[in-house]
């Protein structure tokens, strides 16, 4: 018996086709995954079953839960069956929830919505709700500030669950959440799905999330189901060419080569930032120990990563490496001088690529002056002919054309942007480069891309860098030695396969244990 | 909650401190000697020399900012060297007139500018939406004290419904008292309400956006549900902040209209003070108002604490 089984879906926003002929069905305690990239559709699908798109937009085919056509039935009977029998989570769990309600409330207000039970039943059920989630020991009348983004994700699934939805829509719902919490997320929602028989659409784009969660799994390029099938026969045939590339691009290594001999570039010596928390009442106020007595050394033409949870010290490190805010012990020097209070010289030796392709550009400036930014740090900049010469040559590193410097940032893709970001950082031929979550944003085929890229330079010139970001399927290809910090301070430090082979410290365990791994079965041999 | 208020308060009261400083520097120690501004150029020695007397400009500047301080804070406001009354006794009169008019002002562009934001919100680019934003671009564009005339001439003038200017006085009645202040007070809203509902229809756009309306949507809440109970609340915050700004305007910036309405009001008392030189009354009169808009300001934060749990913790 199927539950849920969108037939022949297709919409449009605007003239823009989005998707092509959806089809798929999920049983009752079944886990289905949608999966794909970015523009792919997967999110308008599960958006298309809520009936909550965006304006403008238009859909035919059918969308039929048990039996009924949702396409067909008004805004008022949706109402009745959302939050009641079709339930939905989203990615963004910081921003998902009321903040000037209490958690207890929004929970309560599914249950009064739609049930004629009394304020103080609608509690009591909101009580074993949040427990059934494992928040025993939140308060209901918290709010959302107060509590962690995992124990956020778990008050949207407590309100989702409260009135047992015979189908829970979950997009993205741990892609905003740490490893370690994901695990546990992902485990909560296959408990529920057991314990209520209720259908489950998982929207995701990470493969190896749904390799050892989901029943079945559709593949979505472009607006279309290009495979699907049961989720163990779609991951070993991978009939699909895009399914193949999917899955290559989600494993991808890239070829470091070897690393010269270290010699001390980067000087990080017993480093202390510390800040001060809000007073409450009249109490003297705490103090948290963001950086704790850090030390390390990175080598000229070594590649460093540096892992870890969110709230672990990375950003905050990155910041004092940079020189950007000060610390309150310790030391750090780039070939022996102050990153502090070294000035221009010392700046002009790093750079910086950032997480966020879209908001570390001026849209209103042309790529030729974006990427040449860097050179107000030397003291002769090149300029004419120097000038063009310099900014051709960095755009064709990074795999882009010299025609490009004349366009505007809004003309280019994510990873494209990332690579003008690689060129801006290159341009000035820093010793030093900080890649701050630099692929995280991308999708996979681009991030494999990215990380090619990564590799290719440091073929053609000895590259130092220290590479931040919390996948570690990443920090695995592309350094040689790894940190992994935790509450501020480095627990474990070595060679990056001996750190991922065999970890000493119990959180690199429990970290590695924690993140999503495709399944062996994925790379072996498959059909031609 | 409490600590919050506390520590509000604090601020408060140094707030008005360095606001009697200034006031008092402006006006007693920039430049020259208060007694000859008031008396002109060509004053007699021996009258100036009696008004620096009168003054206190004889002792030590400390003494004369604690005397200053020291009499505010006890009622003693000075007296008026135009009047030779207390000044006390004029700013009784005339908060009577200003205050309930701020306020009767800030109450009916309220009451016009939430309804009309939201239902221009929740309409957002019909046929209502475009009717609200047309009007208030009208308000915001003209000016109150046209609004003011206009307002004189058909209800006053053409159908006699009320006086066309001045104040019968508290003592006939609360209700005759608000009748006449009730022309000049929506002539003073009008144009704050239309601003207002501008801020609170574009404050209520942006919620409605955001990913917390989604969730409400998808709990099974109708569109028009969602709106009053997750975004409203979430849109005032940036409403408050323009309240408290037009409160001290209402208060303050009533001058104009209290002219074209004959009021005798704080603003009238003030433009009078300073056409005849008497700085008595001026520099009393400008801190008595500074006192009034700071705590409006203090009442406003304490409201955004109110609505917006995150700030409670926060300085």
């Amino acid at each position: 018996m199927t539950l849920l089984s969108i037939q022949d879906l297709s919409l449009s926003i605007g003239d823009v086709d989005i998707l092509h002929g959806v089809s798929f069905d999920i049983a009752p305690g079944q886990i289905a995954a949608v999966t794909g990239e970015s523009g792919s559709g997967k999110s308008l699908t599960a958006l298309t079953v809520m009936d909550l798109l965006p304006r403008g937009t238009r859909t035919t085919g059918r969308v039929m839960f048990e039996g009924t056509d949702l396409r067909a039935l008004d805004d008022a009977a949706m109402c009745k069956l959302r939050g009641n029998d079709i339930a939905m989570i989203f990615q963004e769990p910081m921003t998902a929830l009321n903040p000037v309600q209490t958690v207890g409330d929004q929970v309560a207000e599914a249950i009064l919505i739609h049930t004629d039970q009394t304020r103080a039943q609608a509690q009591a059920r909101t009580r074993a709700m949040m427990d059934r989630v494992g928040l025993d020991s939140i308060a209901l009348d918290r709010y959302p500030h107060e509590l962690s983004g995992g124990q956020r994700q778990r008050v949207c699934i407590a309100m989702a669950i409260a009135l047992r939805p015979k189908l829970l829509i979950a997009d993205e719902p741990t892609t905003a959440l740490d490893v370690t919490t994901q695990a546990t997320i992902l485990d909560l929602l296959k408990d529920l799905v057991a314990e209520f028989q209720m259908g489950l659409l998982m929207i995701t784009h990470d493969l190896a999330v749904v390799a050892d969660f989901a029943d079945t799994i559709a593949v979505m390029e472009q607006g279309r189901v290009v495979e699907s099938g049961p989720t163990g026969v779609v991951l070993r045939d991978q009939t699909h060419p895009y399914t193949r590339s999917l899955l290559a691009a989600s494993a991808h290594q890239v070829d470091l080569p070897d690393a010269p001999d270290p010699a001390a570039l980067l000087v990080v010596d017993g480093v202390t930032r510390t800040y001060r928390k809000p007073r409450m009442g009249l109490a003297k106020p705490g103090v948290v120990r963001a950086v704790d007595d850090v030390s390390f050394t990175l080598g000229r033409g070594e590649r460093l990563g540096l892992v870890g949870e969110s709230g672990c010290g990375k950003s905050t490190l990155t910041r004092a490496i940079l020189g950007l805010d000060a610390v309150q012990a310790g030391t750090i020097t780039l070939d022996g001088r102050s990153v502090f209070d070294g000035g221009l010289p010392v700046r002009r030796r790093m750079q910086v690529v950032f997480q966020d392709p879209y908001g570390s550009f001026n849209p209103r400036h042309r790529v030729n002056r974006l990427i040449s930014e860097p050179f107000h740090l030397l003291d002769h900049p090149p300029t004419g002919a120097d000038r063009d010469a310099a900014i051709a040559r960095a755009l064709s590193d990074v795999g882009l054309s010299p025609d490009d410097a004349g366009k505007f940032i809004h003309e280019f893709s994510g990873g494209q942007r990332q690579r003008l970001a690689i060129a801006r950082a290159l341009i000035v031929e820093p010793d030093l480069i900080v890649f701050d979550e630099a692929v995280s944003a991308l999708d996979v085929s681009v991030r494999a891309q990215v990380l090619d890229l990564i590799a290719d330079l440091c073929r053609k010139r000895p590259l130092s860098y220290l590479f931040i970001s919390h996948d570690l399927s990443v920090v695995r290809t592309v350094t040689d030695r790894v940190l992994v910090m935790r509450a501020g301070r480095i627990v474990e430090q070595g060679a990056t396969a001996d750190v991922f082979h065999a970890p000493q410290h119990p959180y690199t365990q429990d970290l590695l244990a924690a993140a999503p791994v495709l399944p062996d079965y994925v790379f072996q041999e498959g059909p031609p | 909650m409490i600590a919050f208020a506390l520590r509000r308060f604090g601020s408060l009261i140094v707030s008005l401190i360095v606001a009697s400083f200034v006031i008092f520097a402006v006006i007693e120690v920039i430049p020259g000697d208060p007694a000859s501004f008031m008396l002109g150029v060509n004053a007699r020695p021996d009258t100036l020399a009696a008004l620096q007397a009168e003054l206190g400009l004889d002792q030590p500047l400390p003494v004369r900012y604690l005397s200053w301080v020291g009499g505010m804070v006890t009622g003693d406001f000075g007296t008026s060297y135009t009047y030779k009354t207390p000044v006390a006794g004029m700013v009784a009169d005339r908060i009577w007139v200003s205050l309930p008019l701020a306020l009767y002002a800030l109450i009916l562009s309220t009451v016009i500018a939430f309804p009309a934001g939201i239902y221009a919100a929740s309409r957002r680019g019909g046929v209502g939406d475009t009717a609200v934003m047309g009007a208030t671009q009208l308000g915001v564009a003209i000016p109150n004290f046209w609004f003011a005339m206009i307002l004189v001439l058909i209800f006053a003038i053409k159908l006699r419904w009320f006086s066309a200017g001045g104040f019968v006085g508290w003592d006939k009645g609360v209700f005759a008292g608000l009748w006449s202040l009730t022309l000049p007070a929506i002539a003073l809203a009008l144009p704050q309400a239309a601003i207002l509902a501008r801020v609170m229809r574009s404050s209520l756009l942006d919620m409605l956006g955001e990913d917390f309306m989604r969730t409400a949507r998808a709990k099974g809440l109708t569109r028009r549900r969602a709106l009053w109970k997750h975004a409203v609340r979430n849109a005032l915050i940036p409403v408050l902040t323009i309240l408290g700004l037009q409160f001290s305007f209402l208060l303050a910036g009533g001058i104009v209209i209290e002219q074209v309405f004959f009021l005798p009001g704080l603003g009238r008392l003030i433009f009078q003070s300073i056409s005849a030189r008497d700085l008595i009354v001026v520099e009393s009169v400008v801190m008595l108002l500074v006192f009034l808009v700071i705590v409006v300001n203090f009442i406003v934060d304490l409201t955004y604490a109110w609505v917006d749990p995150r700030l409670r913790r926060r300085a």
